[in-house]
Order: C-alpha cells, then structure tokens, then sequence
C-alpha cells in the first residue's frame, strides 16, 4: 500500500484547481474557439422508427427523396431555392482567412446550397464563389454597406449567437492584419471587440422598422433571416415572427465560436435540441409552419442530426464547425502539392494536440483554417478545401436521404416527429418525442 | 427642335397620396432614368425609411416629420428633412448629404462610413454610435452615448453633450463646444491643434454654421482598451 493520497475532489477536481489557479495567476477569463465542450442531451439522445409492417419504406438505392429546399418564401419575391436542406453557417473573415471564404462558397456552390458571410463584412472571393449567399447583419456592422447588400441573396440580422446568446464578439489583434483591419475600419492589431446590441434599433418593435428598411432598400426582393442564439427561444421566434422575418434562425448552445469566455460558452443558452422543439412550437402557435422557414444550428455533425432536426421540424440546418473539421481543422496534417505535411508542431506550439485544439482565437491555426497569418493562411488550398468540404456534405445529405428513404419518406421534409422517440428521459422532454419503449413524453401526459 | 418639349428636372410625391414603396422604388430604379435629380416629398407623416438606399445624386426634399431610417444607407444623393428625424437617420450612410433641418431621435448617424450629416438641431441618445468615418455636426446638444465605439469619423457638437460621451472610442474624434457631462470608458479631453481647428472649421463651413473653431474641445480615444489586459476590468 503506497502512502499516497489521491482521493480527487468532485467539486474541485484537477480541472476546476487549474481554472482558479489560471484566474488567479492572470487576472483574465480563458477566451478560446469552438464550442461547448460538456456533454449537453443532443441529436445522439435521439433515434429514428424506421418503416416495418406499419410503415411502407422506399427502396434504399433507388427511389427518388426529394432534398430541395425553399427558404424566404413569405414576403421576398425571390426566395432561396437550395438543393439541401444542409447550409453553411456564417463565420466571418477575420476569424475565417479570404482562402477559407473561398473555398466554403465553391463547395456550397457545387452541392446546391448557401454559404453565409459573418462579422466583418462581405469578401470578393466568397461573393464570386457562392451562388447563393446570406448577408449578415450584425451589431458591430464592421463592413457592412448598401453595395453587398444589394449583392446579396438574402439578408440575415443577427441577434445572437449559440455560443454566446447576449454576448459581443471579439477579434484578437493577432488576426487584424491589414485586410481585416481595412475592412472593419479599425486599426490593424487591435483586439477589436464586436458589440452585443445592434447600434440603431433595440427591441422586436424597433426590428419591425428595421426589417421593412431593409426590404425596402432591397425593394422586397430579398429574403431577411433573424438569428438567435437559443435562450427564450419560444419567445423570441414569436417575436421573430411577429417582425416580419422570412425565416428564423436558431443557434444552440452547442455552436462554435472563433473567439468567446470560455464561461459563456459553456453556461449560457440552451441544447440545440431544445431550442428546436421550442422553436417549432413557436410556429406552431402562431400557425406559421411553412410560411416561415425555420433553420437550426448548434453541434450538427452528420446527416443523422439532419434528419433528426427536420424530423422535430426544422426546413434546414446551418453547419459551421462540421465545415471546419472537413476543411481540416484538429487533423494532424494539412495538404500541400497534393502530400500531407505533419500540422504536429504547430498543434505543439500552442499547447494542444490534434483532436483537442480550440485555439482558433490565436490566429496560429495549425491547418491554416481560422488564421490570418499570411504563411499558414497557404496551408488551405482552396480547392482541396472545397473538395473536402462537397465530400462532407454530400456525406452528410446522402445519409440524410437514406434515413428518410428508410421512414418511408419521398422528401425529406417529410420527415416528422412521429418517426422519433428518446434514450433519455431528459432528450425526451427537450425533444417532446416519447421515451423509446414508451409512449411516455416527459411533461405532455401521463406516466406509462 | 421647337417641338421638343422642356424635359421636367424634378418630381413630387405626396405620402398622404403615393405609398413609400412608390417612392422607394422611384428613387431606386426611376429618376435616374427619366433624367430626374430633384425630388420634393410632401406629408411624410413620420412614415419609416424615406428614401433609405439611395444610389444616386439626387437631390431629396422632404417637407415634414420623418420616422426611422430616412436616408438609411444613403449613397450620393443629398437629403434634406425639412422637419424633424425619427431614430437612426441616415444609418450606415456611405457618401453624400443629409441635412435634418429640425432635432434628430436617437443613433443619428449610427454606423455611417462616409458622407456628412448635419443636424441644425439636437440629437438623442447614441448619435454617431459606431460610427466608421462618416462626418456629423450637430447644432444643439447630443444625448447620452453618443459616438458609443466610434471607429472612424468626425463629431461635431455645438451644444452640450450628455453623459458617457465618446465611450469606447476607437480612431474617431469629437469636437464639442459646451459642456460634457462626463466622458465614457476610454475617451479623454486632448488640445486642440491647428489641423484640429481647421477640420472643425471646415465641417462647420460644410454645415453651414458659424461657430468659432477656437471655441471647440478635443475628445479622442485614450487607447488603453485596444488590448485586452486585466487591469480593464469592467471596462473592457
């Protein structure tokens, strides 16, 4: 018996004594990259009842299950039409390199879908590879202008973000370089902070007006997308809704971030799965399923969360860190002339190893992803990236398809909610879907 | 050529008759086209948007009180409110002119990049928030928050300024002439130079005031908070 205590803390466990040790030796918050890292209940929690005897299933090679998705068709005289209800979520050059921009509008061109623009304005390059591309307006509205707004195919306003519902943003200075810092009109080399509320409007009465300017700059040929990050989601879609938004946005807690307190973004707002059963109530109630188009986004990784999202009444999903991972970000190399090189010492030099890394808010990406760095920047070729990222998403929809082929389903968004049923009580009662076994929903009925 | 007829140089609306959208839509896609540059608005009745996406040089008349966003986005054209401005009036403008002859509501001037926005009257709460480089001369006294995180840009205030002025500022610069209430995080009083005086001079001439240069103070960016350090505490 060796004379060594070891016994650890549940409530100030190795994790929590180097938090405080941290704070206590810097006298700052830990800011990093990605998203919540705690086990939150999610789509996994979640399983499909495919056809049987009760349900008829479409043969899974061969009949046709439409994917085709309308977006923005309430009041814009020219909706999105996507082939996929699978979108690309806006993430902003600045935390994203020109490179990476590029190669996101070439893959979402390719398969038929949209890419998003984020905090920092419109790039040329991600305009000139984008068919079909969302214009954000954000609070700190760092390079936004009437000319891409016109450019643009739909307007998105964005109220919040999964990772930090209520929070600004913040760009390290190590990723202002002189592009960023032009574009967003601040000094190159500031740690530029983005503000939480929009500068000319506040509150859903304001946004009213804000949205019918916005329609009449763009005489009301655009759709506007409202994005929140999932707190009150019920409320807050109503409010959407009541605005006058084409289509809503929902970003759970699960969402990446390229720079946010690591204390935000692992306590506020809600599971993605949450925030979407709240959601569709919210259209539900106000009898607007199907006129207004609801987008999910927070943590979707395959085609299982595409399915299970439209099953619980999303029209789409928006996939921000997925796209990053199949662009490379925490692999081990990068492709340069067609070899992998080792991304190792990057990863070292940082302190993390693949798999691990969420130091996006470095700038010193090991796979040139999230930089702005002008060497690491080349370790995305554009057309590997894009190449990666069609093979994901063309993955990830394939998947999509086989499962509602499996429901017995010819179109995707007929997938519904009674194709669904729950792991875990709690899934359960976030997802109102029965527990499996059951036809117990936690909160809607009596025990079994 | 005696048969030609005088080609018409200006146009009238009238929203108690015409709809916004009518308007909207005219200044968007018609007047260029028709060879009109002169537009007179009547009755606008505090309507939202007036005018708001201009990419032109027009030249904009609106006779009345306005609501939200007149001039939003503005591009080229010149606007002149001849009354008094709704929130956010001429937001996110990128060149050209508007005036508001009367007071402007709150975010007057919010995120403007370019152009210049004179207000003969006071402004509210947030005027020239986030502003990016446009230029405003306020001639009464502006509210709260005013130039809020203001990145580029120039604020001229001729009255009075209340609380938390020039909060956060990043490279923009106010000139003030009365009294402030207090200054926000980050921003302080610096002299006034002769390149001061003389932009001041000229943003006045531009406005069509008459103030003494010499009369104005010097609020700018300390630049403590440009980087995130732990001694910013709350402020950052």
């Amino acid at each position: 018996m060796s004379g060594l205590q070891l016994e650890e803390s549940a409530g100030f466990d190795r994790h929590t004594i180097d938090y405080i040790q941290r704070a206590a030796a810097s006298g700052l918050y830990e800011i990093r990259g990605l998203g919540a890292k705690r086990r939150v209940p999610n789509f996994d929690d979640l399983l499909f009842l495919a056809a049987s005897l009760s349900r008829y299933p479409l043969e899974g090679y061969r009949e046709r299950c439409v994917t085709k998705t309308l977006l923005g068709t309430r009041f814009a005289s020219k909706p999105i039409e996507l082939a996929v209800p699978i979108t690309i979520a806006g993430m902003s050059f600045g935390a994203l390199s020109a490179r990476v921009k590029d190669a996101l509008g070439r893959a979402a061109t390719e398969l038929g879908t949209s890419t998003t623009t984020g905090d920092g304005g419109m790039t040329t390059e991600e305009r000139a590879s984008s068919k079909t591309l969302v214009y954000q307006c954000l609070p700190s509205r760092y390079g936004f202008n009437p000319d891409d707004v016109r450019r643009a195919d739909a307007i998105e306003i964005v109220i919040g973000q999964g990772a930090k519902p209520g929070g600004g943003g913040m760009l390290l200075g190590q990723k202002v370089n002189p592009r960023v810092a032009r574009m967003r009109t601040l000094p190159e080399g500031v740690d530029q902070r983005s503000a939480s509320r929009h500068p000319d409007w506040t509150g859903p009465d304001d946004l009213v007006i804000k949205i019918k300017e916005l329609r009449e700059i763009t005489d009301w040929e655009k759709p506007i997308y409202v994005k929140v990050g999932a707190t009150r989601v019920f409320n807050d879609v109503k409010l959407a809704v009541h605005a006058g938004a084409d289509v809503v946005v929902v970003d759970g807690m699960q969402g990446g971030t390229a720079a946010t307190q690591t204390v935000f973004i692992e306590h506020v707002g809600i599971p993605t799965l949450a925030a979407l059963r709240q959601a569709v109530d919210a259209l539900d109630d106000l009898n607007m399923r199907g006129t207004v188009q609801l987008v999910i986004s927070g943590g979707i990784r395959s085609g299982a969360d595409v399915a299970k999202a439209l099953a619980m009444g999303a029209d789409a999903v928006a996939i921000g860190q997925g796209v990053l991972v199949a662009l490379g970000c925490n692999s081990d190399t990068y492709v340069a002339e067609g070899k992998h090189i080792s991304a190792l010492d990057g990863y070292t030099a940082l302190g993390t190893s693949p798999g691990f890394c969420h130091h996006c808010h470095t700038g010193r990406c090991p796979v040139g992803v999230t930089t702005q760095d002008p060497q690491l920047e080349l370790r995305l070729d554009p057309a590997v990236g894009a190449k990666r990222l069609k093979n994901y998403l063309k993955t990830v929809n394939m998947e999509l398809t086989t499962i509602a082929r499996a429901c017995g389903k010819q179109d995707v968004h007929h997938l519904e909610k009674e194709d669904l049923v729950a792991l875990t009580v709690e899934a359960a009662a976030m997802a109102g879907v029965p527990l499996a076994g059951t036809s117990w929903i936690p909160g809607q009925g009596p025990t079994p | 050529m005696a048969n030609l007829k005088p080609v018409p140089s200006a146009r009238e609306f009238d929203l108690s008759r015409d709809s916004l959208r009518q308007l909207n839509l005219y200044l968007h896609k018609e007047a260029v086209g028709e060879g009109i540059s002169r537009i007179r608005v009547q009755n606008p009745d505090g309507a939202h948007s007036i005018a708001c996406g201009l990419d032109a040089e027009l030249d904009v008349h609106i006779h009345g009180h306005v609501g939200y966003y007149v001039a939003g986005m503005n591009k080229h054209a010149s606007v002149t409110v001849h009354g008094n401005a709704g929130p956010g009036a001429a937001e996110n403008m990128m060149s050209g002119r508007v005036h508001v002859k009367g007071f402007a509501s709150t975010a007057a001037g919010a995120s403007a990049h370019g152009g210049l926005l004179v207000i003969d009257g006071d402004a509210s709460l947030r005027c020239g928030i986030s502003l990016k480089g446009a230029d405003i001369v306020v001639g009464g006294s502006v509210g709260s928050f005013s130039a809020f995180m203001a990145q580029a840009g120039r604020l001229v205030i001729c009255g009075d300024a209340e609380d938390a002025l020039g909060d956060s500022l990043y490279e923009a610069v106010i000139y003030v002439r009365g009294t402030v209430r207090s200054l926000g995080a980050d921003a302080r009083f610096e002299p006034m130079t002769d390149v001061d005086r003389a932009a001041v001079k000229g943003l006045l001439a531009a406005a069509g005031r008459s103030e003494n240069p010499d009369d104005f103070k010097r609020v700018a960016s300390a630049k403590s908070l440009y980087h995130w350090h732990a001694d910013a505490n709350q402020e950052y």
